[in-house]
């Protein structure tokens, strides 16, 4: 999408709402370095939110909305949960569905998309939560990545089937006493970042989102590889405080404590050959840019 | 927007891009001797496809795997095997939410696996070809022709078209497109056929030239955006709709239904205009009409025959399409009828049922012959529905000897 394409008709410009005129005005489309620090500075994607007062999910979103490397020309598929409840309000193409196909949807659309726009760049990001992409999805997650098809799944763990109000799921931690699992969870947590790397994908990350600075490293990462490779996988921590019982302050602590080097959510990351090669050229690419800006500054100083 | 006609251009197979109309109305036809699965192939080969995914199950594997022939040789330009039909048909959506034209066949239990996809398809306004080959869907396991699966397309907003012949077949692929397509409408096509009795027999169909293909889907003509980052990604709704406790989001759905179905009507003046009448009649001024769609109507022909051998004159209503449902023109076709035959190949007997509610003094119809699980419907157990209806003796048709 070309920027002229959301600009306001001059004699309409008054009666547009001002979320609108914002994101017009102030919004980081097309912006090469966009980032998480553009946040409070520049017109974010997402407009406001519905979730719980501190869900870690809704910085996450944050987070991701301004780290899409090319949000003007990226395609984002939902899945039902509470992320179904945010998606309306932001500023991406974006579909939801059912409950579970969202990388049969993608799939689709990748291939549509690339038909119609040959030559261009077209991204096309999945967001979907655990029960979303393990459970009832699994097979279609799976079956994406076997294909290699060229987009990236993110999968919100919050270890549970939060908008439901709290079931067991396949993420969950094995003994973990919730609903539908009355004596605790009788079976080990799905390790799917390494069904993912065995799957095909190219570019795996298993974190939490405490870090805007990591999450945008990662999402950047994924959606690069996955429009020029195939297909990757990140599994963020987003935990539900409602349903672990902590309060709206306590999300990031819990992140925190969730990513020490012997917790589940250690930093692990796996990246394909390929992958590294491309990731490596575009670090270059980048350094070089810095580089000749530095110059620049200099030379006029 | 391109505003910028196609029509006259040449396609990448050199086929050249034009009227819909003139290709289906005045090209020239050629007779070909094809099996309905072949039909299929030569329709998509004419019909500008984006994108089809196939899945195998009997009895449509032949056509799917036909028009993957089609992809080899660049007619269509996108095609894979999906995993599952529930994964195919939500792949199609994710491809129609992008904006390409989108053809898939499917039969029997794989329709059911798919099920939850046609009220969203019908919901998200998205165009979708689905060609159905019926098939038996109930344990034990069948894979002969049985029409009960229709029953369960009929409420989920999608357009439902029942072909006889494989000359329907071919003339609505091409159609349905255009139909399906229309700004007012939008809303995908399931265009159903009995597994078998026409895509694995061989028939005489008169095709479009091959050098001639429809005009290719303008997504921006869409009813709703098209998920291409194309057009502003205004925020779509202050509160989505699954927002508890709000009447503004109940009511905003409430009545997004009531468009699909009021789209669903729309698309009655497009489908008359296409496929020449929702019904094709014959005799109606006769006291007994047989009424009823796809290869059932076949029989009925051959039932109509036999009977007037034994100068019984019996009248024929063909109904094309289900969705919309002709009930007005069925009720005009019916009104002197003293006996509404309906023989159907399925076990509950869903048109009867549809034809009852439509027309008055509905103890006129007789809900059979029914056959189910793939038998098939000698025109004998036909006329002997009528003969009973008219109090005329009967041979026994089979019994113990006595």
């Amino acid at each position: 999408m070309s920027k002229e394409r959301i600009k306001i008709a001059p004699e309409f410009y008054e009666i547009m709402p001002p979320e609108y005129q914002d994101l017009v005005n102030r919004a980081t489309y097309g912006n090469d370095s966009r980032g998480w620090k553009d946040i409070g500075t520049s017109k974010e994607l997402i407009e406001e939110h519905s979730l719980c007062a501190g869900c870690p999910e809704s910085m996450a979103f944050r987070y991701i909305l301004a780290s899409l490397p090319n949000p003007e020309d990226t395609v984002m598929v939902g899945s039902t949960g509470c992320t179904s409840l945010v998606f309306p309000h932001v500023a991406v193409h974006n579909i939801h569905s059912l409950f579970g196909n969202q990388n049969a949807i993608a799939s689709g659309l990748k291939r549509a998309l690339t038909v119609r726009f040959p030559g261009r760049i077209k991204d096309v990001v999945v967001l979907a939560g655990d029960g979303a992409t393990v459970d009832i999805g699994l097979d279609m997650t799976l079956q994406a990545w076997f294909r290699q098809e060229k987009f990236t799944t993110i999968c919100f763990d919050n270890e549970l089937y939060a908008n439901t109000g709290g079931q067991e799921s396949g993420l969950m931690q094995k003994g973990f006493v919730a609903k539908m699992a009355p004596v605790g969870k009788q079976f080990e947590k799905v390790r799917l970042p390494e069904i993912a790397r065995e799957s095909g994908c190219h570019y795996v990350v298993n974190c939490t989102v405490s870090k805007p600075s990591l999450v945008e490293k990662v999402i950047r990462n994924a959606v690069h590889v996955a429009r020029e490779i195939g297909p990757t996988y990140l599994q963020l921590y987003t935990p539900c405080i409602l349903e672990i019982g902590k309060n709206s302050m306590e999300g990031l602590q819990e992140m925190r404590d969730s990513e020490k080097p012997t917790e589940r959510f250690a930093y692990k990351e796996y990246i394909s050959e390929p992958a590294k090669q491309l990731l490596a050229e575009i670090a270059a690419k980048e350094k070089e840019k810095k580089a000749a800006a530095k110059e620049q500054l200099a030379a006029q100083a | 927007m391109d505003n910028h006609s196609p029509i006259g251009t040449t396609n990448k197979k050199g086929q050249v891009i034009t009227d819909a109309r003139k290709m289906m109305f005045e090209a020239p036809r050629t007779p070909s001797f094809f099996t309905g699965s072949e039909v299929i192939k030569e329709a998509v080969r004419r019909a500008n496809v984006d994108l089809m995914i196939a899945y195998p199950i009997t009895p449509q594997s032949e056509a799917a795997a036909l028009c993957g022939e089609l992809f080899a040789e660049g007619y269509v330009k996108e095609y894979f095997r999906g995993e599952s039909e529930f994964a195919v048909m939500s792949q199609c959506a994710g491809a129609a939410f992008g904006g390409a034209r989108v053809f898939t066949t499917t039969a029997g239990p794989g329709t059911m696996r798919a099920m939850e996809n046609f009220p969203m398809w019908a919901g998200a306004r998205l165009p979708i070809q689905m060609i159905v080959t019926c098939r038996g869907i109930n344990s034990p396991l069948s894979i002969q022709p049985d029409t009960l699966e229709i029953s369960y397309l009929l409420q989920t907003g999608m357009l439902v078209w029942h072909a006889e012949t494989a000359q329907d077949f071919y003339d609505w692929i091409l159609r349905g497109y255009m139909v399906a397509e229309e700004p007012d409408v939008h809303l995908p096509l399931a265009l159903c056929c009995d597994g078998f009795f026409v895509t694995h027999t061989k028939d005489v169909v008169n095709l479009t030239p091959v050098d001639m293909c429809l005009p290719p889907y303008d997504p921006y003509r869409s009813p709703v955006p098209c998920m291409d980052m194309e057009c502003p990604p205004v925020r779509m709704m202050r509160d989505p709709f699954v927002m508890k406790s709000n009447y503004i989001s109940y009511a905003t759905h409430a009545s997004w239904q009531q468009e699909v179905w009021a789209a669903v009507e729309r698309s009655r003046k497009h489908t008359i205009a296409w496929i020449d009448g929702l019904i094709e009649t014959e005799n109606t001024d006769a006291d007994v009409l047989i009424v009823s769609s796809g290869t059932a109507v076949s029989q009925g022909r051959e039932a109509i025959r036999l009977l007037a051998d034994e100068g019984i004159r019996v009248g024929l209503v063909k109904i094309k399409s289900l969705r919309p449902w002709p009930w007005q023109e069925i009720r005009e076709a019916t009104k002197n009828a003293k006996h509404i035959i309906v023989p159907e190949f399925n076990v509950v007997g869903w048109m009867a049922r549809e034809i009852k509610a439509s027309i008055p003094d509905s103890d006129r119809v007789v809900s059979g012959p029914r056959v189910g699980g793939g038998m098939t419907m000698p025109p004998e157990i036909i006329v002997s529905e009528i003969k009973n209806a008219l109090g005329i003796r009967n041979a026994a048709l089979a019994g113990r000897g006595s």
